[in-house]
């Protein structure tokens, strides 16, 4: 883990300075700190010598560029139609029960953020979920017992990279 | 010239050149097409959908503002479709906008108001949004009340606060039904770096943005028996406060508001303008004696180039964004801060009043003044040196509630002592008024002699283009200002703070060379200020240009060393420029602000 | 009528007999007015769901003079029910790259981008292996032209060309206003072709067969195949290359579970056709000549009669509240009151004629959204309301 400073410097050179260069930043921050504090985006707009609000109103437009402290692990289950007709409820609800989080909500060790998002890609094998950029598809409860202990365990099932 | 099309708008033919808006077309033609999220003073957004209209041949509608006229378009403004899917808009807008109008501070100069009138949007069928979300009042600001259950996301004060100001304390964040505007993290307004100048409030179309007005207060003070209410009235005023009172953009009424205001019951009424004038007197000599450091003595801790400090706005954008640049600011107060420093030391005991009764408030086409009185540091009288801001609008709202007919009023004059100005004081009003005041005097304490323009007219520092400069070679100065015979004075104005950002940063890349630096944070200087009547925009500000000159022209005193209750001041109270008094009272010091 | 169009299953697109290298070297021989002319005969359109004839597209901006213009792939796949673009770039991405890459010896276009939506982020690693592969040939063949990667962080409105525009420009994913169109002024203000990137695999599959191959299948105006994400109630969810101009009727004999009650055409920006109307409507794009024709991006979403119609559309419209840029107000306020609208009715807090004002209100949506999100919530919330009224009210 890099100081966010140095960390937004160093992205700053790998991509540039210009303002087209501000998604792969914020990403880049995101990937390591999970979100984006207020700090990292003063850093940010100290870098590339924008407005710091102009920062803000473009990361906030983004579903993934989380704005408050997220979890280690950050759980979006898709919600949208197929998703929602093939059982995200009690996918949800498999979630809630096992980490004793609400959608929103931060586990208090801080290891995991559950959220709902929009469609995921994988109607064809809803429900599904990411957990961080890992995919998980055609989940069932059970499923996400056996893909949550190994998160638990720090020993992490990948998903599905091919469909 | 740009290549002429042929259209039709409703029916009527028109040919007028290739990428004109319809919009503008339409204008021509007299026909008027409703707009919200539009402004002259602003890019074009496309965004609110009030101004669409029906394009022959196209299923779709075409907002008026963004679309570019081709040849044969046949436009329609006004037919069931365009008429049904207006109102449409209209009811959308109203459903998540805070309609309660009788309790609205813009009740009765609302443009969604005045279109859900126009329209008769009677029946609101659609859900009420409102109560769903989680709408807080922001009034931390001492300049600026942001009510977001009144926004109706036409992002006028967004694109203002960047395009016009590059301040940016204003964005768009979040998107979809949570689309709002906000500032960074949705602190306060006053935690966060904006400048109160207010354009924000006049460029919004709706009651979401508007000045935190002092009213009830003011009229409080006057009808305390105990208290002297004094008040003072800024430049640029007197030729705005008619346009809210039936009057047209340009019209002078400097004569009627002296009147208005000793009818409203204050106790006397002074003028800025003297302030104004004793400003050009500080100031100039400030200027004169850096450039005596500099030139003569070869002093290279000077700083220059010197630039003016009348402008709250400007210093507090300086203060948050070029904090490192704040020894080049004139020390001088701005001359609402000396009047107002003055009013409870020299006034009081010229008067034989006690200071402490004494209410001193302002009127200014400004909300950043009403920040500048509230800062910590202006209490040099021992007092709070100006007690209560009120804008131009502010001013107008309560003529009206003292059922003043303000057209019938005659004309009053100031009362004395504080209350005599010139020409040079009255331009302070406008962008390069204060360069050309300080031109006027400077140059003739240097060389004894008149500046060389016709009529003192020093036309290369007026006009409304963004940054101008102008050089005056001084030749032949009287003898204690010999070092700068030959010197080239350079000077630069600059007005509206995305100018002043340009400007600053060529100076902070040492690729300005200039002596003296006029900034005015409003577009057009104070006649376009943040508390000036709505609408402001460039036709008006030409206009409002136009009658300050004007008023400069028909003074008897053009000069402000020629004000006779400048010679008085100077002989009874001050001493000198930079005396001793004057460094108590009407000079400050700036604070470095975080980012 | 249907039985005029019978379901036609092709395979061009995962075929992957590895050639790309010949198609491209073949290609960059040829003269862009020869290949641009291969595109116009072939009557492709474009596969994001809008249609644009993609030869046109690519002749308006090739006959742009500019010193810089780029070509963007267009993976930003976010409609509901769709996901054939990530299988393309999975299982085929040379096909891709030829494509883009032709598109910019064709336009004067020295770089590519790929626009590939946040979600698809594990994709990252093989793309970029495969362009490196892709750009060392290239140098080899002395071909100039470079080929980068964007990834959005989640904003489906970004699909939409000019979002896409201002998102990898680093800013709020706000559509522009049109005109100027992207052939004229796109990526950072240059003139830009933008393709989905199921169409871009198409250009490879009329660069190498000819124009003639793909215009020979479909029919009049839908020439082609398409890929169709088929999910929802079937037996066999998953992505099938298919000939345009079947009638849905067939599709639903092939793909339904015998209990289809209506096919979702299109995703949620689509229109949902109830069982009634399956043998008058086929899949293709307008201006066929007797019954419906619905476009489509290739999103087929089945449901049989377990599913509440009210359930269907109210996501839709979550979906559309959420997702909606925000900046215009037919669309930011719009889809809100359609979403609250529905739900009162069903609550009986509004009466059923409040569905009326709100069909009105969808139409002027239609007309006046600043952008093809905000028009197109019309096209699933009229045809669900008007199909299936009773479900929005008991």
């Amino acid at each position: 883990m890099k100081p966010i400073t140095e960390l937004v410097k160093d992205l700053a050179e790998r991509h540039g300075r210009e303002r087209r260069c501000l998604l792969p930043i914020l990403q880049g921050v995101v990937e390591q700190e999970k979100y984006l504090s207020e700090y990292s985006m003063f850093e940010i707009a100290r870098q590339l010598d924008l407005p710091v609000t102009e920062v803000y109103g473009t990361a906030t437009f983004y579903s993934f560029l989380e704005c408050k402290k997220m979890g280690k692990y950050i759980i979006r289950v898709c919600k949208t139609i197929t998703c929602s007709m093939k059982g995200e409820r009690q996918i949800l609800l498999a979630i809630e029960n096992m980490l004793k989080i609400k959608v929103g909500e931060t586990s208090q060790d801080e290891k995991f953020t559950l959220l709902e998002t929009n469609c995921l890609g994988f109607c064809h094998k809803a429900p599904a979920m990411l957990i961080n950029n890992e995919v998980y598809t055609e989940l069932t409860p059970e499923k996400i017992r056996e893909i949550l202990s190994s998160y638990l365990n720090d020993k992490i099932i990948g998903g599905e990279h091919v469909s | 010239m740009g290549k002429k099309v042929k259209i039709t708008i409703n029916g009527q033919s028109v040919e007028i050149e290739k990428g004109t808006s319809i919009l503008d077309a339409a204008k021509q033609i007299g026909v008027i097409i409703p707009t919200l999220c539009y402004h002259k003073d602003l890019c074009v957004a496309g965004n609110c959908r009030v101004c669409i209209v029906e394009v022959v041949g196209q299923k779709r509608l075409a907002p008026a503002c963004a679309t570019p006229c081709e040849e044969g378009m046949d436009i329609l403004t006004n037919t069931h479709k365009v008429r049904n899917s207006r109102k449409h808009i209209i009811e959308l807008l109203l459903s998540e906008h805070n309609a309660d109008c009788t309790s609205c501070y813009k009740n009765g100069n609302c443009e969604l108001q005045l279109l859900a009138s126009e329209y008769k949007i009677m029946n609101q069928d659609f859900i009420h949004l409102v109560p769903f979300r989680n709408y807080t009042i922001d009034d931390y600001s001492p300049s600026i009340i942001k009510d977001d259950s009144k926004c109706i996301r036409c992002q006028r004060c967004v694109r203002t606060c960047a395009e016009l100001q590059s301040v940016n304390a204003l964005t768009m964040a979040y998107k979809g039904e949570y689309a709002q505007v906000t500032t960074f993290f949705k602190k306060s307004m006053n935690d966060v770096i904006c400048t109160n100048c207010g354009q924000c409030v006049n460029h919004c179309p709706t009651g979401a943005l508007v000045e935190k007005n002092y009213i009830e207060e003011v009229w409080a003070a006057i009808s305390d028996k105990d208290k002297y209410v004094v008040i003072q009235t800024a430049p640029a005023v007197r030729v705005g406060l008619g346009e809210e009172l039936g009057f047209d953009p340009g019209s002078r009424s400097t004569g009627k508001m002296v009147a208005a205001l000793k009818r409203l019951g204050f106790d006397s009424v002074m003028d800025t303008d003297f302030t104004a004038d004793l400003t050009i007197m500080e100031e100039g000599t400030e200027l004169l004696t850096r450039l005596k450091k500099a030139l003569a003595g070869n002093d290279k801790t000077v700083k220059l180039p010197m630039t003016t400090s009348c402008s709250p706005g400007w210093i507090k954008f300086i203060e948050h964004l070029y904090p490192e640049f704040l020894d080049h600011l004139s020390s001088c107060k701005s001359p609402q801060q000396m009047f107002g420093a003055l009013v409870k030391t020299y006034y009081a005991k010229a008067r034989k009043m006690d200071p402490a009764k004494i209410v001193s408030v302002s009127v200014m086409p400004c909300t950043a003044k009403k920040f500048e009185a509230a800062r910590p540091e202006m209490h040099d009288s021992g007092y709070r040196d100006v007690d209560y801001v009120l804008t131009t609008r502010e001013l107008a709202i309560m003529i009206k509630q003292a059922g003043i007919d303000f057209k019938k009023l005659e004309d009053m004059h100031f009362d004395r002592l504080m209350g005599e100005s010139t020409g040079a004081g009255v331009i302070f009003g406008v962008t390069g008024g204060v360069m050309e005041a300080a031109l006027r005097t400077a140059y003739e304490l240097v060389t004894g002699r008149e500046v060389p323009f016709e009529n003192l007219n020093i036309t290369p520092v007026r006009g409304m283009e963004g940054v101008r400069e102008a050089r005056i070679k001084i030749d032949n100065p009287l003898k204690e200002w010999a070092f700068l015979d030959g010197v080239e004075l350079k000077c630069a104005v600059a007005h509206g703070l995305v100018n002043a950002k340009y400007l600053m940063d060529k100076v902070k890349a040492g690729k300005a060379d200039y002596h003296f630096i006029e900034f005015m944070a409003c577009p057009g200087g104070c006649l376009g200020g943040g508390g000036q009547p709505i609408p402001t925009n460039p036709e008006i500000r030409q206009r409002r240009a136009e009658a300050i000159y004007a008023e400069d022209a028909g003074m008897p005193y053009r000069k402000s060393h020629e004000n006779p209750e400048i010679i008085k001041i100077y002989k009874d109270f001050l001493g000198h420029p930079l005396s001793e008094v004057s460094h108590h009272l009407l000079h400050t010091k700036y604070t470095p602000r975080r980012l | 009528m249907s039985a005029n169009y019978i379901l036609k299953r092709a395979d061009f697109i995962f075929k992957n007999e590895n050639d790309w290298e010949e198609v491209l070297t073949k290609s960059l021989a040829r003269t862009p007015n020869e290949l641009i002319n291969e595109l116009i005969s072939s009557e492709l359109k474009g596969r994001g769901g809008a249609g644009f004839p993609t030869g046109l597209k690519w002749k308006l901006t090739s006959d742009l003079k500019s010193d810089e213009k780029f070509v963007i792939c267009n993976a930003d796949e976010g409609e509901p029910g769709t996901f054939k673009d990530r299988e393309i770039l999975s299982k085929v991405p040379f096909k891709v790259l030829t494509a883009i890459a032709i598109c910019g010896y064709v336009i004067g276009a020295r770089q590519g981008f790929i626009y590939l939506r946040g979600e698809y982020f594990f994709l990252q690693q093989e793309m970029k292996k495969a362009i490196s592969e892709f750009e060392f040939f290239c140098k080899e063949i002395k071909f100039d032209f470079k080929i980068n990667i964007f990834i959005g962080s989640g904003a489906y409105i970004c699909g939409e060309e000019t979002a896409l525009f201002e998102s990898m420009e680093g800013k709020r994913g706000e559509p522009r206003n049109k005109p100027p169109y992207p052939t004229a002024y796109g990526y950072l203000g240059k003139p830009t072709v933008i393709n989905n990137v199921e169409t871009m695999a198409h250009t490879y599959t009329i660069f190498k067969y000819g124009a003639k191959r793909f215009y020979d299948l479909g029919v009049q105006f839908s020439r082609g195949t398409k890929l169709f994400s088929v999910s929802g109630d079937t037996p066999k969810p998953g992505i099938y290359e298919l000939e345009l101009g079947m009638s849905l009727s067939d599709f639903v004999d092939e793909f339904g579970d015998d209990d289809t009650k209506a096919v979702q055409v299109g995703g949620a920006s689509g229109f949902l056709v109830p069982r009634k109307k399956f043998s008058e409507t086929s899949i293709g794009f307008e201006g066929k000549l007797v019954g419906i024709s619905l476009p489509t991006g290739g999103s087929m979403m089945l449901f049989n009669s377990s599913r509440s119609m009210f359930n269907v559309l109210d996501n839709y419209l979550n979906f559309f509240a959420e997702e909606s840029c925000g900046q215009c107000t037919p669309c930011r306020v719009g889809c809100q009151q359609l979403l609250r609208g529905i739900k009162a009715v069903k609550r009986g807090e509004k009466p059923a004629a409040y569905l009326d004002k709100l069909l009105n209100l969808a139409e002027t949506m239609q007309y006046t959204a600043k952008c093809g999100l905000g028009q197109s919530v019309a096209n699933s919330f009229s045809s669900i309301v008007e199909n299936f009224r009773e479900e929005m009210i008991y």
